[in-house]
């Protein structure tokens, strides 16, 4: 009683100043829930906010709530959209978030987003709405050209970072780096390694030397040595570089002058690009490779067998390490041995087919998990693993937050005992604690989820393909993994029971998304139904293309609500794609016509 | 699973051959295209699987076609004539075989053809050799190797007139 009347007399500057130390999200939005007068200091005093999902409440009232918003984080289209799962022009707008922003944040300094589609016009009023504007940060973007990048890098006279991550950008010629202004000195941090097209040299370089706080730096495949050369020359503090292709004779001048002005760079950190790297060029980076901390060879074919050795054996501090999987088991064991540091490893595959020459396999896995004891964060793609390697792994890496491992060939199992891989997989939740983020793959039962919902206390995050054999295993894993905020699901056979098995599970929840499953229109209704909070939206393209075609392309209405489609014919028929979220922004007004909101 | 109700691509009431199902649980979905090749020795790509593996889009539209790209870097080559104010370009590309390439250069150089003179005269004639310089610098006479080794080997055509016609006639006078 005492201390709650105490606490009632603080001024509200004070309350507001306590909030300032709480960073993290969630427990900003937990203390906006302890009585109205906090509500209220929280949500004006609120400079960051992180929507996980943009349909998850509508721009406007996030926007009203937090009229000091400074920084603003969207996601878009479900994860899955990155594999192609999701059909185009589903949605994930970012123009009304931009538009609400502009009306009641002018403060805004920052905005991230990912899988989301941008258009120019949005890009547009971006540049003109907010005068403090920063930052922008676009990761698996599209929908926009070099056009809107220019109308950014006019108009914003403070930028400091845009930074652009595996988007699709239509390209529109190079003049969008003569669009920053010649008094723009602010930049921080540039990352184009996106672009496909040419760009304009000669402004690129002296943006480099008008910018003297650069410290990262990312160029595209059109950026050749010469040029990379003269930007390393002017930046000696530069401390992430993505290099342009490194293609070189080895007697030119550009190549010399590379080597030398790299060696200047003393602050370098981080390394990626190595586009069309030849042996010689990567001669050149030997000296800085004992300070690097970040290396991403994801995007360079060329530099395996010997030359990979000779350069990953020098870096000894590395903590994050991204490559193909040319460099074989062979190259792994070198990485165990030299970079004892690591924590993250990302193994992406050099041939997308599983009938191509196997190039890693369980070895390497094992020789990494051996040598690197701090691991936690992986992601190999390879074409058989075994039980006794995942247990083996796990024992000797029980700091996992994120395992995600992919075997090539669906359902394949144990080539050593061909026994599904439920124990390997179990081994890595029964050991890793701290695991937040889970994908599993090759031959798996129901016992593997079993595991996952007893074991898997931490985990946010499971990705399931081509698994499990009943209701059950989808049922272990609602039940029993508390902390689950999304879970997605390919080609795996779970049907309406396990669907309606926990249904408030979902308000817990950020998304579920189940594709090629044995879930039935009836099923997802009942959902719809008995949870009013959640969005229950189905994705039936050829269905839509269908009707379509019946009528012979007489003009028809399909209204959002596709009342005709959905409660016409048997219920019983099977749903292509279900994307269910929970949200307070009401069912989506701006969803395309094969998608339908039960 | 009811068969009369399952979703098909077709006119209501029409017949549609069933399409053999792999395992039960698995749905014959539209966009799962599979390729059944169990008899030949080749290694082929199986099933092509929509999204599998999970390799993000963008890394695949750019890094695997990039891979493909680089076996066939820009094709542009020029073509020099003898006798010819300037010089063309052809991309090798466009091409499957000698005879496509030499038909092209015909046409691309009729213009310039001295020939076309001379054989009106009917008393001479121009022989054209056609010839390319290697990755070695060296000057190599066209259709000796495979088209595809021609192809990653070209650095430039040369077109190269010999007027045996010319010698004909100081011989004779």
């Amino acid at each position: 009683m005492k201390v709650q009347s105490a606490m009632f007399y603080f001024p509200e500057e004070v309350i507001e100043h306590i909030f300032s130390f709480l960073t993290h999200h969630p427990d900003r939005n937990t203390v906006s829930t302890v009585c109205k007068a906090w509500y209220k200091i929280e949500r004006l005093s609120r400079r960051e906010v992180f929507v996980g999902n943009c349909y998850a409440i509508r721009p406007d009232r996030a926007a009203a709530r937090f009229p000091g918003l400074r920084s603003l984080t969207l996601k878009g289209k479900p994860h899955f959209a990155d594999f192609d799962l999701v059909p185009p022009d589903w949605g994930g707008l970012a123009g009304p978030w931009i538009e609400a922003m502009a009306r009641s944040c002018p403060n805004l300094e920052e905005l991230r987003m990912k899988r989301m589609v941008v258009s120019d016009e949005s890009l547009e009023l971006l540049a003109h709405a907010f005068p403090n504007f920063k930052a922008l940060v676009l990761v698996s973007c599209e929908g926009f050209s070099t056009d809107g990048l220019a109308a950014v890098a006019r108009s914003c006279k403070s930028l400091r970072e845009l930074d652009l991550q595996e988007n699709e950008i239509e390209d529109r010629g190079p003049r969008w780096l003569n669009s920053f202004p010649d008094m723009c000195t602010s930049l921080v941090s540039l990352n184009f390694a996106c672009l496909k097209g040419e760009v304009n040299l000669k402004s690129l370089e002296r943006l480099v030397c008008r910018s003297p706080n650069l410290k990262c730096l990312r160029l595209n495949r059109a950026v050749p040595v010469e040029t990379l050369a003269k930007i390393m020359n002017q930046c000696p503090n530069l401390e992430d570089l993505g290099t342009g292709s490194l293609l070189a004779d080895q007697f030119s001048e550009a190549y010399v002058s590379l080597i030398s002005a790299l060696q200047k760079c003393k602050k370098l950190r981080c390394l990626s690009g190595f586009w069309d790297a030849s042996p010689l060029c990567l001669l050149a980076v030997y000296p800085i490779c004992a300070n690097l901390t970040g290396l991403n060879l994801s995007y360079a074919p060329t530099v395996q067998g010997q030359d990979f050795i000779n350069l990953i054996q020098h870096c000894v501090k590395l903590l994050r390490l991204w490559v193909l999987d040319s460099v074989g088991d062979k190259g792994l064991a070198v990485v165990a041995s030299a970079c004892k540091e690591l924590q993250e490893l990302r193994v992406f595959p050099s041939d997308l087919f599983a009938a191509g020459p196997a190039t890693v396999t369980e070895e390497g896995l094992v020789a990494i998990s051996t040598g690197c004891p701090k691991l936690n964060s992986l992601l190999y793609f390879c074409h058989s693993m075994t039980n006794s390697a995942l247990i083996t792994v796990s024992k000797n890496c029980p700091n996992f937050t994120r395992f995600r491992l992919c075997i090539l060939e669906p359902r394949k199992p144990d080539p050593a005992t061909n026994e599904p891989l439920d124990e390997g997989f179990g081994a890595v939740v029964k050991t890793c604690k701290n695991l937040r983020r889970f994908s599993i793959s090759g031959l798996l039962t129901d016992q593997v989820f079993y595991y996952i919902g007893k074991y898997a206390k931490a985990l946010e995050m499971l990705s399931i393909a081509f698994a499990g054999d009943t209701d059950q295993g989808m049922t272990y894993v609602l039940n029993g993994c508390k902390n689950l905020r999304k879970l997605e699901i390919r080609d795996c056979p779970f049907g309406d029971g396990a669907l309606l098995a926990d249904v408030t599970k979902y308000e817990t929840m950020r998304s579920l998304w189940m594709s090629s499953c044995d879930i039935s229109l009836r099923g997802c209704k009942a959902l719809a139904t008995k949870m009013p909070s959640l969005n229950v939206e189905i994705i039936n393209e050829w269905e839509a293309e269908m009707e379509e075609n019946l009528n012979n392309g007489v003009a028809e209405v399909i209204s959002n609500n596709n009342n005709k489609h959905i409660n016409n014919g048997n219920d019983e028929r099977k749903v292509e794609k279900l994307y269910v979220y929970r949200t307070v922004g009401g069912p989506r007004t701006d969803a395309p016509d094969f998608v339908w909101t039960l | 699973m009811d068969n009369d109700t399952e979703l098909r691509l077709g006119l209501p009431g029409s017949v549609e051959v069933k399409k053999p199902r792999e395992t039960p649980q698995k749905r014959s979905s539209p966009d799962c295209i599979s390729v059944e090749d169990d008899n030949l020795d080749r290694p082929s790509p199986k099933a092509q699987i929509v999204g599998w593996p999970p390799v993000r889009s963008y890394m695949k539209n750019n890094f695997y076609s990039m891979k493909n790209k680089a076996d066939m870097a820009g094709r542009y080559v020029k073509v020099s004539m003898d006798g010819a104010p300037y010089l063309r370009k052809v991309d090798l590309k466009n091409y499957k075989e000698y005879k496509e390439l030499r038909e092209a250069l015909e046409n691309l150089f009729g213009c310039f053809s001295l020939g076309e003179i001379l054989r009106m005269d009917g008393k001479y004639t121009m022989e054209y050799t056609i010839a390319y310089e290697d990755k070695d610098g060296d000057l190599m006479l066209l259709g000796d190797v495979p088209w595809e080794i021609f192809l990653s080997s070209c650095k430039k055509l040369r077109i190269m007139t010999d007027a045996l016609g010319n010698k004909d006639r100081e011989d004779s006078k």
